[in-house]
């Protein structure tokens, strides 16, 4: 692959963007290693934010948890748990960075919008126009059980409490016009008199009546991002979402076709086709050759799957307890048992665990694998191994030809996770003319390099047409 | 009472107590809701000694309708605060009426995380029918049944608070445990509207539980920390005082101090001109920054602490920056809160033991003794 410019292929100027994940709860961050730190210490954040920023990336990440994870109705422990609430951790690093966005992962389900919608503007206001709203949904009792409402939602009902959601959200954030605050000491009112417009809103999911109490930000209102793979999901993304994350972007070809989907699915709705960015989240292991960087990978997967996890995540696919077993040692006997899945264990859905666990018996014969060797090369198979100089060729080879606009890195390790990749791989893909070299905007919307709101957009495109 | 006789909180919602306070504000309007502004006011009172700020919030724009003013989420706020400050108490609004005390449990939490065990909760309530219109919930219309949201909403936070051990992380790489699940506990919350199983997703906020604070009546005193009340002379705040029953009980106090520029009564004459300020029952102290400390003093004999709500804050924050703080500090009758020190701890609160680690530490000693 060549260094210069190449021309022949379909984006020769496009830009990669990069997020990260500061990662809740999942096996995939690696809590037992001596330099892995506090996942609750308001430092821990600070610092991967901060190395982001370093990075000139464009967005930090947090998740929401609403329920601990169990399994067989017991709290699971043995992966990392307990995290902030998103929009508060990430209220105190507005004051600590300049540039980077903040997202939040906020559930539609479990919240209501007059309230979520607000606590999202001021983050966007102290922030100057920094706000980003993962929009997520829930449609287990399981969850419920912590909530007001309590047991709730239809799996049907879920995207259109969300849909709905972001119209009133929007109603909301357009609530005032521009310009809407005065801004004389010696004004007459504080606002323009005229300027601030009431939201009555009737429909299915919500009947509300309210005066916004909130200015536009810099950037007009938080981005939208979605995460949703289901084609119910990418239709959601279609309509309404600036970014979209996706589980694409390990082979190139499946994330071509996802992105190549994606656009079909924005001509759809009228939307022109590179208006969603594409973030799909990865994992990148650095390492100075390529056998380093394999080795490194080997030892990260054995440090993340150990042989606890490795027994609960065939324990999840068998439906059985096997805690007992011996990971090192060869897979059950049994058959799996088909249970129904509750949503206490996240959203993972395994859809016939016989097939699943036929070809993890002729795989394993075939090469001879444990039961761990076998999840571990068997599961889920994310991020990308390799050298600065390998990896920023691939990428390069990626987003120039729109197979991805970047990716959502999850570190495996807190907080230091990200230095290899802002100290090492950053250069080399500044050197491809694929990355920023300094801020692009002040705003999350302009980093990202988006239109406007779509709210806005429609009402500026329908005043040309008319 | 030990220690220094008076701590002072200081309200800096906005422009100040007044709902037409923004028009002797130093910044014009469309400074209000800047990054800029809003920590500058928290470094203020900061600097000037302070224990504690508090933010009033609710789900309806404050200001006199037809004109009203915008406002930033208090625990948005706060959080902001905590990260550009590194001493002072603070302590956002946050109404239960309507809420998920879930989330409300979690949103306090991780305030006391941010701030390094400097949070506290003042307790209010959403009493306006509107409220339930904007949230889209069913209303909370009188008194009582506010009164229960905001008692159960306290004791579903205060039990998620305690949901987590100390140290259920124990990152055991011998047995591969992140958590130990035994130092985690469902609370099997039930109440009259609602019920919620727990446990929390924010590990134990430092301090093991926040600061509460509330008006008395409205949340049960054993679920308080501060009461925080009202009476428009001392013999009334020293009555409510006596009848309270929490730890710690801190005078409502209204400022309007002479300025340089203006006396207390000419800066309260002219924005009545606007809107009224009114009188909610508080001690009001209109004049000159002498008469306020011989007030402050006087009050100490009754109470553990005073929360002042400036008429402007750009005004009168500076007059008690520069006068009333130092004068009292002089005489020892305040003390600045020390680096590294929790709210708790300032206010001469101790750590609350863990509800849960109690009652397990109880039934092993139970059985020793058998």
């Amino acid at each position: 692959m060549t260094r210069t410019d190449p021309l022949d292929v379909p984006r020769p100027h496009a830009q990669l963007h990069f997020g990260v994940f500061f990662q809740g709860v999942n096996h995939w961050t690696v809590w037992s290693a001596p330099d892995s730190g506090s996942q609750i210490d308001p430092a821990s954040f600070r610092k991967v934010a901060q190395t982001a920023e370093r990075g000139l990336f464009d967005a930090f990440f947090l998740g929401e948890g609403l329920r601990l994870r169990e399994v067989d109705g017991r709290i699971h422990d043995l992966d990392v748990a307990g995290r902030p609430d998103a929009l508060t951790q990430l209220s105190a690093l507005a004051a600590v960075t300049r540039r980077i966005g903040l997202v939040s992962t906020s559930n539609s389900t479990f919240n209501e919008p007059a309230d979520l919608a607000r606590r999202l503007s001021g983050l966007d206001l102290l922030s100057e126009g920094r706000a980003g709203w993962n929009v997520v949904t829930t449609d287990n009792a399981w969850t419920g059980a912590n909530f007001r409402r309590g047991g709730y939602l239809d799996h049907a009902d879920r995207y259109r409490r969300a849909e709905e959601f972001l119209t009133v959200a929007r109603a909301l954030w357009d609530g005032w016009e521009d310009g809407a605050t005065a801004d004389s000491a010696g004004a007459r009112h504080w606002s323009v008199p005229g300027a601030l417009h009431r939201v009555r809103h009737r429909g299915p999911q919500f009947d509300v009546d309210l005066a916004p109490t909130l200015p536009r930000s810099a950037q007009g209102h938080p981005v939208i991002f979605q995460a949703g793979d289901s084609g119910e999901g990418r239709d959601f993304a279609a309509r309404n979402a600036d970014v979209i994350f996706s589980a694409h972007g390990n082979d190139f070809d499946d994330a071509l076709a996802f992105a190549e989907d994606i656009r079909t699915r924005l001509r759809a709705v009228g939307r022109p086709d590179d208006d969603l960015r594409i973030l799909p989240g990865t994992e990148i292991i650095i390492g100075a050759t390529e056998e380093e960087a394999q080795e490194k990978k080997r030892w990260i997967r054995f440090q993340q799957v150990t042989p606890a996890t490795a027994l609960g995540i065939a324990g999840l696919l068998w439906g059985i307890d096997l805690s007992d077993r011996d990971a090192d040692g060869p897979l059950p006997e049994e058959d799996p048992v088909v249970a129904e899945n509750d949503g206490s264990f996240g959203a993972r859905r395994i859809a016939d665990p016989r097939t699943v666990v036929a070809e993890w018996r002729a795989k394993a014969e075939t090469h001879g694998w444990s039961l761990r060797e076998t999840v571990i090369a068997l599961g889920p198979q994310r991020g990308h191994v390799g050298t600065p100089s390998g990896l920023a060729d691939k990428f390069a080879h990626f987003v120039r030809h729109g197979a991805v606009d970047g990716f959502n890195v999850t570190p495996f390790l807190v907080p230091d996770g990200l230095d290899d990749i802002v100290d090492l791989l950053v250069p080399e893909l500044q050197e491809r003319g694929i990355y920023r070299t300094e801020y692009t905007g002040t705003t999350l919307r302009e980093n990202l390099g988006l239109r406007g709101p779509l709210t806005h957009r429609t009402a500026r495109d329908r005043r040309q047409a008319g | 009472m030990t220690g220094p006789a008076l701590h002072l909180a200081v309200e800096i919602d906005g422009d100040g107590a007044h709902p037409a306070a923004w028009r002797r504000a130093a910044h014009s309007p469309d400074q209000l809701l800047t990054p800029r502004r809003v920590a500058r006011v928290a470094a203020v009172a900061e600097n000037a000694g302070f224990t504690l700020i508090t933010l009033d919030d609710g789900v309806l724009p404050p200001g006199a309708s037809p004109d009203p003013v915008g406002r930033i989420g208090a625990v948005e706020r706060a959080a902001f605060v905590a990260a550009s400050t590194s001493t002072i108490g603070i302590a956002p609004i946050v109404p239960v009426t309507y809420a998920e005390p879930f989330h409300v449990s979690s949103q306090l939490a991780s305030l006391d995380h941010v701030s390094a065990g400097r949070a506290g909760w003042v307790v209010a309530e959403e009493e306006r029918p509107e409220a339930a219109r904007a949230w889209g919930r069913p209303l909370v219309a009188d008194a009582e049944a506010q009164a229960r949201e905001s008692r159960d909403g306290v004791e579903v936070a205060r039990a998620l608070w305690d949901s987590w051990e100390d140290d259920a992380v124990i990152r055991s790489v011998a047995t591969s445990r992140y958590l130990d699940r035994e130092r985690l506990h469902y609370i099997d919350f039930t109440g009259e509207t609602y019920a919620v199983k727990g446990p929390a997703i924010v590990p134990r906020p430092p301090q093991g539980q926040l600061v509460v604070l509330a008006r008395p009546g409205r949340v049960p005193a054993a679920q308080l920390d501060v009461a925080l009340v009202e009476g428009r002379d001392l013999a009334s705040v020293a009555a409510a005082t006596a009848a309270a029953g929490t730890p710690r009980v801190f005078a409502e106090v209204e400022v309007a101090l002479d300025t340089p520029d203006a006396t207390g009564a000419e800066r309260v004459a002219d924005l009545e001109r606007h809107a009224p300020w009114t009188d909610q029952g508080r001690l009001r102290h209109i004049g000159p920054a002498d008469r306020l400390i011989a007030l402050l003093h006087e009050l100490s004999r009754h109470v553990d602490g005073v929360r002042l709500h400036p008429l402007v804050l750009d005004e009168d924050l500076s007059v008690l920056s520069r006068l009333v703080l130092p004068a009292l500090s002089e005489r020892r009758l305040v003390a600045r809160p020390l680096p590294g020190t929790s709210l708790r701890s300032t206010l001469g609160l101790e750590r609350p033991a863990n509800r849960f680690a109690a009652a397990a530490a109880a039934v092993a000693a139970q059985e020793d003794a058998r």
